[in-house]
């Protein structure tokens, strides 16, 4: 088979496989750091417990980040320094956060019972920084990466919104690995915090095709409108059932822990294919699409070779590590 | 302030911090499964009690490379977006096969490698010990690939001012890179054998008779003395290598202006780039020429030879790889002189002189020392290019202003020096610790599981 007859759909491939791990991302990164953004409001009891919840995964699931990242890099390098550039300050809090966060984990297990506290602190701030960072830089990208007085207030919003998502799914999470007290805690918890993101979402539907003529167009003219008209029909769906879900949680015995979680994951893909067809076929909103930045096809197919092959294996023995560390959270212990 | 100057001071703070830990984990891995392999072997579970200990010396480690390895992933977009315009069909390929067949492998592996001792087998505790080990090699061999090619890059075509891949081979086994590669893992070697043998000797010196010390000392020590000779060998044939493709940086290495034979090897010189002349040398005469062309009338190349015709200077900034040099060979000799000694009486006598073990200790991070060192010299020895001949380090800068830098690079500044402090901090607790724990315990009884060491300090207290 001639390869060359891929190349014109290597661009796309390559924004299909950086989506899908931002996606990933920020599902699997999305309840550590959801549990780190909880530690706020948890009794000193449970957080031992809460750090068992996601101990064993956080680091394999923030390597996501470091894929998308990379693909962006490699695939579409002009818009990688575009994007960053434009977005220096948040993402360097966000590395601050991120870093914080993942020694928090480890300083935290070597801690003295006294100096703990310390670590609590500065494992739930990383993880909130890193969230309102995230969530910032979500916003300005949605309004084309604009340096406006009114830029910067939407992302500051969508900030605290992406950390209530975060909340939320960290709940969920919670809910499926605790038991208990905790477990009810984490009821209550998803619930508030579900109501925020329900706003955060609806807000950055709104504004998406307000700030810019081409989506308003791609969203509201027939009959794309009718083909679309399920996606918000069936969020919207997704979020009463979760309340009402959540009203009947926990369950005697234990069923339908798993929900809550599916439910908020379900609500993330959708907003997230939301966004992509928005966005589609622009890397940055409204400047540059994805075939003026792709690199070299000679490169693409090259890392695509790889990424066809290690992919599915490294999503293999994720899952296994998943099932190792599998039910009910227990004592984290090196021996 | 001038951003360049400020992103190549905050990239270099990122990257020296990031690469103490790499340093670590590279072989740490490997010595981990060497550990689980005895135990395997022997059932003697003293060497279990080192693994558990020093499995938590490289969960650490690991924590503080992943996010400090993350920081500069960003930081390509954020101050040098002119690297991947120019050369990103090239390193886009290594960084990605580096995250697909390395990070992953590891940060999924690492979790079962240190808490999955009770719930999986002990086959598979040991093949996640391995692939632990496996990954953290693949990602040292991915990124040497690509430093290497910035140092000599080769198989790859201009085309529109942006550098094509003609042949992947070339690029990644570049003549620089077989040399790098084996430099930097042997190096990494010593790093572990002296941090194992240092922190060891701490906890001799504290008291503690421990089995497992005894077995973590004695392979430390072992380790050590058996590397250095191979390094002192490896690294002497990389700077040949270096000779033949970067003259201007042995040049700046040797601190020789003037390209000439019988160029003596300065055990001591203050290289003034405005008299461009040493001051205060002190050398031994021919010994520059004989280590490097194996003869006294040997020619060297100078600096001299690296000006361009209206005084535009295209070799290295001269003192920081003089010197950098030097500090790295003065590291390797007193290894060589620690290890040598150390190992001489752990075979004759079973146990260390006290004076010796003293020496130990400071010495448990020595292997930092070179390594950055070392680093600094192949750095900044192939400055002012970013990829050599193909990319000046100035061209790669992105649209970022001074003050801003400015305030990024304090931050991390800051958290580097409170991560770095915590981390050497927690590292001696450890030790004192197992010290104390280790010499009080009672002989381990025989259920299974509970007969090893108690639960550290990770195990979440059972509710």
């Amino acid at each position: 088979m001639d390869v060359t007859l891929i190349y014109p759909y290597l661009p796309t491939i390559f924004a299909g496989l950086m989506g899908l791990s931002i996606l990933i991302y920020v599902v699997l990164d999305g309840f550590d750091l959801g549990v780190g953004i909880l530690f706020a409001a948890a009794p000193e009891k449970d957080r031992d417990r809460m750090i068992a919840s996601i101990g064993p995964f956080w680091d394999a699931n923030e390597t996501w980040l470091v894929l998308a990242v990379g693909l962006l890099l490699v695939a579409f390098p002009i818009a990688h320094g575009v994007i960053l550039s434009a977005l220096y300050l948040p993402v360097s809090i966000m590395l601050i956060g991120l870093i914080a966060r993942g020694v928090a984990f480890e300083f935290r297990a070597k801690a003295n019972v006294d100096e703990k506290w310390l670590w609590n602190r500065i494992f739930f701030a990383g993880s909130f920084v890193t969230a309102l960072a995230q969530g910032y830089m979500l916003g300005a990208y949605v309004l084309g990466l604009e340096q406006t007085l009114l830029a910067i207030g939407f992302g500051i919003l969508v900030a605290f919104c992406l950390v209530a998502t975060y909340a939320a799914i960290g709940a969920a999470w919670l809910i499926y690995k605790t038991e208990g007290d905790l477990q009810k805690l984490a009821v209550k918890w998803m619930r508030f915090s579900l109501v925020l993101t329900a706003v955060g979402m609806a807000m950055i539907s709104i504004v998406t095709p307000l700030a810019s003529e081409r989506i308003f167009a791609k969203w509201f003219s027939l009959p794309e409108l009718i083909g679309l008209a399920p996606l918000p029909l069936i969020t919207g769906g997704l979020f009463i059932f979760l309340f009402w879900q959540l009203a009947h949680l926990p369950d005697r015995n234990d069923r339908f822990s798993l929900v809550p979680f599916a439910g908020i994951t379900m609500i993330m893909i959708l907003g997230f294919f939301g966004l992509a067809y928005s966005f589609y076929p622009y890397v940055v909103p409204e400047r540059m699409t994805i075939y003026d930045s792709a690199s070299a096809p000679e490169s693409l197919i090259i890392i695509l070779a790889g990424t066809l092959f290690v992919l599915p294996v490294i999503i293999g023995y994720s899952i296994f590590s998943y099932r190792v560390f599998g039910g009910k959270a227990a004592d984290l212990r090196y021996d | 302030m001038d951003p360049f100057l400020l992103s190549r001071m905050q990239f270099g703070a990122n990257i020296t911090f990031h690469i103490l830990f790499p340093t670590i984990t590279i072989m740490l891995g490997w010595l981990l499964l060497y550990f689980k392999l005895r135990f395997n072997r022997t059932g003697d579970k003293a060497w279990m009690e080192a693994y558990f200990f020093w499995v938590k010396v490289f969960a650490l480690s690991f924590a503080l490379g992943v996010v400090s390895g993350i920081t500069m992933s960003f930081q390509f977009g954020t101050n040098w977006p002119g690297f991947m315009e120019k050369v990103g069909n090239i390193a886009g390929p290594l960084l990605a096969y580096e995250v697909l067949t390395a990070f992953f492998l590891e940060a999924v592996f690492l979790g079962i490698m240190l808490f999955g001792f009770r719930r999986v087998s002990n086959r598979v505790h040991t093949l996640a010990t391995f692939l632990v080990a496996f990954g953290t090699t693949m990602s040292a061999f991915w990124i040497i690939a690509l430093n290497s090619w910035m140092h000599t890059p080769a198989g790859y075509e201009i085309r529109d001012g942006v550098a094509f891949a003609t042949d992947w081979y070339e690029i990644i086994f570049n003549p620089s890179m077989p040399y790098r590669l084996v430099h930097m893992l042997i190096a990494s070697g010593l790093t572990v054998a002296f941090l194992v043998a240092g922190l060891s000797s701490l906890r001799w010196l504290l008291g503690d008779r421990s089995d497992a010390m005894k077995h973590a000392l004695r392979t430390g020590v072992f380790m050590g003395a058996l590397l250095i000779p191979v390094q002192i060998f490896v690294g002497d044939l990389h700077g040949l290598n270096t000779l033949e493709h970067q003259p201007a940086k042995v040049a700046a290495m040797e601190g020789n202006w003037e390209t000439q034979g019988n160029v003596p090897l300065l055990l001591f010189a203050m290289p003034n780039e405005e008299t461009r002349s040493n001051d205060f040398e002190v050398g031994i005469p021919g010994g520059a020429s004989l280590i490097l062309k194996h003869e006294f009338a040997g020619v060297v190349p100078g600096l001299n030879d690296f000006v361009a015709e209206d005084g535009t200077v295209e070799h290295p900034p001269v003192a920081p790889v003089f010197w950098g040099f030097r500090i790295m060979v003065g590291t390797g000799m007193a290894m060589l002189l620690l290890s040598w000694a150390g190992a001489y009486y752990l075979w004759r006598r079973e146990e260390l002189p006290r004076a010796l073990a003293y020496a130990f200790v400071p010495m448990a991070f020595s292997g930092w020392v070179a390594t950055v060192a070392g680093w600094y010299v192949t750095e900044i020895g192939r400055q002012p290019w970013l990829v050599s001949g193909v990319l000046a380090t100035k061209d790669a800068l992105g649209p970022v202003a001074g003050g801003m830098v400015l305030t990024t690079f304090l931050m991390y500044l800051a958290t580097y020096f409170v991560l770095l402090g915590a981390y050497l901090f927690v590292l001696f607790r450890l030790t004192i610790k197992a010290s104390k724990t280790d010499t009080e315990k009672p002989e381990p009884g025989a259920a299974g599981g509970s007969a090893l060491p108690a639960p550290g300090p990770n195990a979440v207290p059972a509710e």
